[in-house]
């Protein structure tokens, strides 16, 4: 087998690509999943692409139809006796032959323009339809100088924030939920079934649902503005209590017994056994309080009400205001926040499908 | 810690273990419920319960309050109505739609290919995307001026105004829930695939079985626990939908991609002057639908476990 | 430091206890960055912070949906900032600290007289004085004037009707192949000015809900032009509930003839559409009954929770002074609130010939407002009217509800809001 794959990987690219196990030739089964994952690639990722790109147009380009994929700007040139340069046209000539010009002035249909080699000659009048702007891929930076100028001097601030959030919050859903797992699958006790069911009904509630009488919760316990009223109503997942408690269903009670028999006290079955053993489970619930807790808009959106406090999110989403959506703000803010989560997906992905893989539910 | 087991003994640990979960489910997920409830009974657009006179059943009645029960119109809160309705649709397509795709991706790629790793990153870096960005990113495409309509131009085919037309509204609600979504479900059922032992395979194949035989008669038998897990989570998440929709569609046209959480969203914070009341009498009404829902759902599983 | 504290240590009352006693005379006031807003009001706040030892105004910057969404909950439990420029004026004036006895009110009823009213909503009757109105926000159209001068139609003069505006904007689109003739936001703001104009009242003097034949012919006018294509769907139809929507990138685009937005979108004008066409804001079109657009803006609010309210009166006052209040207006490029300034006019150094055309277009509209503009403008259920606008005139146009139905439900959404409300207040 190893022998095969050695071989192959000096064959050619078809080949290596068309290997199956224990067959050099590939179906056209395994076509069609080519084709089908690449479409899937298509679909899922060019929609992010296509922001991330858009994010580094001007905004008189993302008003555009149709919408280009990259970043364009025109073309400008220095003309003498002009302060400011001009955009740069081609302009089809009616002899037929096209001619780069620089437009003064635009009115209605009409465009006046100058030949930049030659300025003296004086201006053209030119029929629009007949010039096409000189174009060249420009990312420009704009948006995002706009966007992070909003945040001012505060940026680190918001990033700690929720750096602040995301980091305690996980920690504290974690061993809470594994806790909670721990003692709801390796105990037979009274009332057992109780609390997984009161636990588990929670899973229904949809939270948009309960905002205001969380919002009053937090309100009464004095956490309106603090960084832990955000924190607090969001540590008790019902779906991390569930995925833990499922993985340690599978971990042998033998383990247990035997330290037990060593003398090892409950809470020491549970860190230095239990933890260990179910790293994988934790991983996954550890990474998706980190989406989760980093995404989060709506909660902090009423808690925090003082700018020291506020997130990441809260701090940039200043692209709508009561008339209209910035776009180009918009753009710029998505991928600002959408970036850190990039990064920790490249470093992370292998545990996010081996956990989530291992925690094999059954 | 052992101090600690001594004094309560070793029977009672399990509820140290469970009582710091257990207090912030009590207080941040159960408490509100029943804050709901009160609410739900009392008037006023006051937050602080002391302040809110009790109204009796009002709330329930406005929300109940229908012409003829067959006819949304009719009925004084429509809106509450055709969410409902909209739900009931959207909740078996979408399921439908988020488990046949998923089951289908994961069984691509648990196939011998190359670059596994690769697209299960790539299936799942969606269900990263925070919902509000996944909403403005499809809108950002499916508006008028937007990229699909640029490529479709491109290809010399007419332009569709997406978004204006309720059906098709309707399928780019599921179609983008189901995008957004499916790479988390895709993961837990190549999971499941994964576990089945390959020699149940090889002994197919030896009996020259063909593909469909195989799927129906091998894989799906030995994913059920699996697929019973995916659907669970799958039919609770497609209820709560809101956030993408809302952002998507704001419910339109008219009301037609409009589903429950948005009404209740919409009606007990979104509109001026809020009104707390009638939206948790809506999401008590909604959590009554849930109860049966979920109760049948268990009903069902059990009984197939027996046979 | 007392701050990362706060941060950490949960419960921290205490800790904010201390922060609050250290700067006994400071206050928060919130903003966002457009318009007349934190950007333009910083100069003049530090200011009066330099004049005023001992005491600190600091300016908070955060996003519009803050202060819609977040803003009003806080308030409900007792929480927020000692002032902020807010939006929805009537909707939130019981919170409202009365700021008679800190400025000089015959200044304030002079300059803000009738903008006053709107921040009475819970009390119309009242003579407090609740706030200063910040700027003026005006409704208007803007019209592509190249794709006029190349259909060869004649532009509608000052005066002539929505009927008028609507038949020459079809042949525009028609002769120049322009998608649409005619858009508007979908806002209930902008629909408000149509129906008024067509003789809605929309609210009584009593503060009740209206639904009127005004309203009727005006939804049903509506529909009508979304059905025959003189406005396209993407707007009114493609959206539901209360969400708000604009394309102003048509217009940008030329794809549009006619486009009723507002005052707001002036700079965006300027920066994005440059010299590509010429367009001008015009007239307010005409209905049966008035010639009218629908007023707006921000004003400056203090709240009652306050524990400085002579600094907050102290502020608002000197924002107030004309010398001040003209500076921040210019720099903002905004209409004044102020009468003195509306009459006088306000130089804006910054903005291009064609903004400044432009802004006293919209200023002209203002002495041509209906009453009942007004009116509605300061109702405390201004939101709830304009949210049943929108979610009920989308249903009507995708066939969901007859125009009845709509103002049926119209006037029950309203009166359900008013009900909820009122059985706190008794």
């Amino acid at each position: 087998m190893t022998e095969l794959m050695v071989r192959d990987e000096q064959g050619s690219i078809l080949r290596f690509l068309t290997r199956r196990r224990g067959k050099i030739r590939a179906d056209w089964t395994d076509w069609a999943t080519y084709l089908y994952l690449f479409l899937g690639v298509a679909i899922m990722f060019a929609p992010v692409l296509w922001v991330v790109t858009s994010s580094f147009k001007t905004p008189a380009n993302l008003a555009e139809f149709p919408p280009t994929f990259l970043p364009y700007a025109t073309e400008t040139v220095a003309v003498e006796d002009y302060d400011e340069p001009l955009p740069l046209y081609e302009v089809k000539t009616e002899g037929g032959e096209t001619r780069l010009l620089a437009q003064v002035r635009r009115v209605g249909l009409r465009a006046q323009m100058v030949d930049p080699a030659n300025p003296e000659a004086g201006r053209i009048v030119v029929p629009i339809a007949d010039a096409e702007p000189v174009r060249r891929i420009s990312f420009t930076f704009a948006n995002y100088a706009r966007l992070l100028s909003t945040s001012g001097s505060d940026l680190w601030l918001f990033v700690y924030n929720s750096l602040f959030i995301t980091v305690v919050a996980t920690i504290i859903t974690v061993i809470m939920n594994s806790m909670a797992a721990f003692a709801l699958s390796k105990y037979r006790f009274k009332g057992n079934t109780v609390a997984l069911v009161a636990i588990l009904m929670t899973l229904m509630i949809p939270p948009t649902v309960v905002l205001v009488p969380t919002y009053l919760i937090v309100a009464e316990l004095g956490l309106v503005g603090n960084l832990w009223g955000v924190i607090l109503p969001t540590v008790a997942t019902p779906t991390g209590v569930f995925l833990l408690r499922q993985y340690m269903l599978t971990i042998p009670d033998e383990l247990i017994e035997a330290a037990r028999m060593d003398h090892a006290s409950e809470w020491r079955i549970y860190w230095r056994i239990m933890l260990p053993l179910s790293a994988p489970a934790l991983a996954v619930v550890a990474i998706f309080s980190i989406l989760s807790r980093w995404n989060d808009f709506l909660l902090p959106l009423v808690v925090l009400n003082r700018r020291e406090v506020y997130t990441l999110q809260l701090a940039l989403a200043s692209f709508q205001d009561e008339n209209r959506i910035q776009y180009d703000q918009l753009l710029a803010m998505t991928t600002l926040t959408a970036l850190p989560l990039a990064f920790a997906f490249i470093f992370l992905q292998r545990y996010i499908a081996s956990g989530i893989a291992s925690t094999g539910i059954k | 810690m052992l101090g600690l087991q001594k004094l309560l003994g070793a029977r009672r640990m399990p509820w140290v273990f469970l009582i710091p979960n257990l207090t912030a489910v009590l207080l941040f997920s159960l408490l509100p419920v029943f804050i709901n409830i009160f609410y739900s009974v009392t008037g006023s657009d006051r937050l602080f319960p002391q302040e809110r006179p009790y109204v009796g059943a009002a709330n329930y009645e406005t929300l109940l309050d229908c012409g003829n029960y067959l006819d949304p119109s009719t009925c004084s809160r429509d809106l509450f109505w055709r969410a409902l309705g909209n739900t009931l649709l959207f909740v078996p397509v979408q399921v439908a739609a988020m488990i046949g795709i998923a089951l289908f991706t994961a069984i691509c790629i648990n196939r011998d290919i190359r670059g596994r790793g690769f697209f299960r990153g790539i299936f799942f870096f969606p269900v990263m995307l925070s919902p509000v960005v996944v909403a403005l990113t499809w809108q950002w495409i499916l508006q008028r001026n937007g990229a699909l309509n640029g490529l479709l131009t491109a290809v010399g085919l007419p332009p569709v105004n997406w978004l204006v037309l309720p059906d098709m509204a309707f399928f780019w609600s599921v179609f983008v829930t189901v995008w957004a979504h499916m790479g988390f479900f895709t993961i837990i059922l190549l999971a499941g695939l994964q576990s089945i032992p390959r020699d149940v395979y090889e002994a197919a194949k030896m009996d020259s079985a063909s593909p469909w035989r195989v799927f129906t008669r091998i894989t799906l038998p030995m994913l059920k626990p699996t697929l019973l897990v995916v659907f669970i989570l799958c039919v609770i998440r497609s209820v709560q939908t809101f956030d993408e929709l809302y952002v998507l569609t704001g419910g339109g046209p008219g009301s037609a991609t409009i589903l429950i959480v948005q009404f209740i969203y919409e009606t007990g914070f979104a509109i001026q002057p809020r009104n707390f009341g009638l939206a948790a009498a809506a999401s008590l009404l909604l959590g009554a639908v849930l109860l049966v829902f979920t109760v049948i759902q268990l009903r069902l599983a059990r009984g197939r476990s027996y046979d | 430091m007392s701050m990362k504290l706060a941060a950490i240590v949960p419960g921290t009352a205490l800790g904010l206890l201390i922060t609050a006693a250290a700067h006994a005379q400071q206050i928060t006031v919130q903003c966002d960055d457009l318009g007349f807003g934190c950007d333009t009001m910083a100069p003049v706040v530090e200011r009066f912070n330099q004049e005023h030892a001992g005491k600190t105004v600091k300016l908070e910057k955060v996003s519009y949906q803050t202060i819609v969404e977040a803003l009003p909950v806080q308030l409900e439990s007792g929480e927020g900032p000692d002032a902020a420029i807010v939006t929805d004026l009537g909707g939130l004036s019981r919170y409202y600290l009365d700021l008679t006895p800190y400025v000089d009110a015959a200044h304030f009823e002079q300059e803000f007289g009738r903008t006053l009213q709107w921040l009475r909503g819970s009390n119309p009757d009242g003579e407090a004085i609740n706030g200063m109105p910040t700027s003026l926000t005006v409704n208007g159209a803007y019209v592509n004037l190249t794709l006029f001068e190349q259909a060869g139609v004649p532009v509608p003069q000052e005066g002539a009707t929505w009927d008028e505006w609507a038949e020459a904007a079809r042949q525009v689109a028609d002769a120049t192949q322009t998608d649409f003739p005619m858009e508007m936001d979908r806002s209930g703001h902008r629909f408000a000015s149509f129906a008024i104009s067509h003789g809605a009242e929309l609210v009584d003097d009593e503060g009740n809900p209206v639904v009127d034949d005004g309203l009727r012919t005006a939804i049903e006018k509506f529909v009508e032009w979304h059905k025959n294509g003189t406005m396209p769907l993407d707007l009114w139809g493609a959206v539901g509930g209360s969400t708000h929507r604009e394309l102003f990138t048509d217009f940008l685009n030329a794809n549009v003839v006619f486009y009723f937005g507002g005052s707001w979108t002036l700079n965006q004008m300027d920066t994005e559409v440059g010299d590509l066409f010429e367009w001008a804001v015009v007239s307010a079109p005409c209905g049966p009954s008035s010639c009218t657009v629908m007023p707006g803006g921000g004003a400056l609010v203090g709240f009652r929770h306050t524990d400085n309210p002579e600094l907050v009166g102290e502020f608002i006052n000197y924002i107030a002074q004309p010398e001040n209040y003209k500076e921040i207006i210019a720099a903002s490029v905004e209409i004044p609130a102020a009468a003195s300034l509306i009459e006088g006019g306000v130089d804006y150094p910054s903005a291009s010939e064609r903004t400044r055309e432009a802004l006293a277009t919209f200023t002209n509209q203002i002495p041509k407002m209906a009453p009942a503009a007004y009116r509605f403008q300061g109702w405390r259920f201004q939101r709830a009217m304009m949210n049943a606008l929108t979610t009920r005139i989308s249903q009507v146009i995708n066939d969901e509800l007859t125009v009845d139905a709509a103002l049926e439900r119209i006037k029950q959404d309203v009166e359900l809001a008013m009900d909820a409300a009122k059985a706190g207040n008794q």
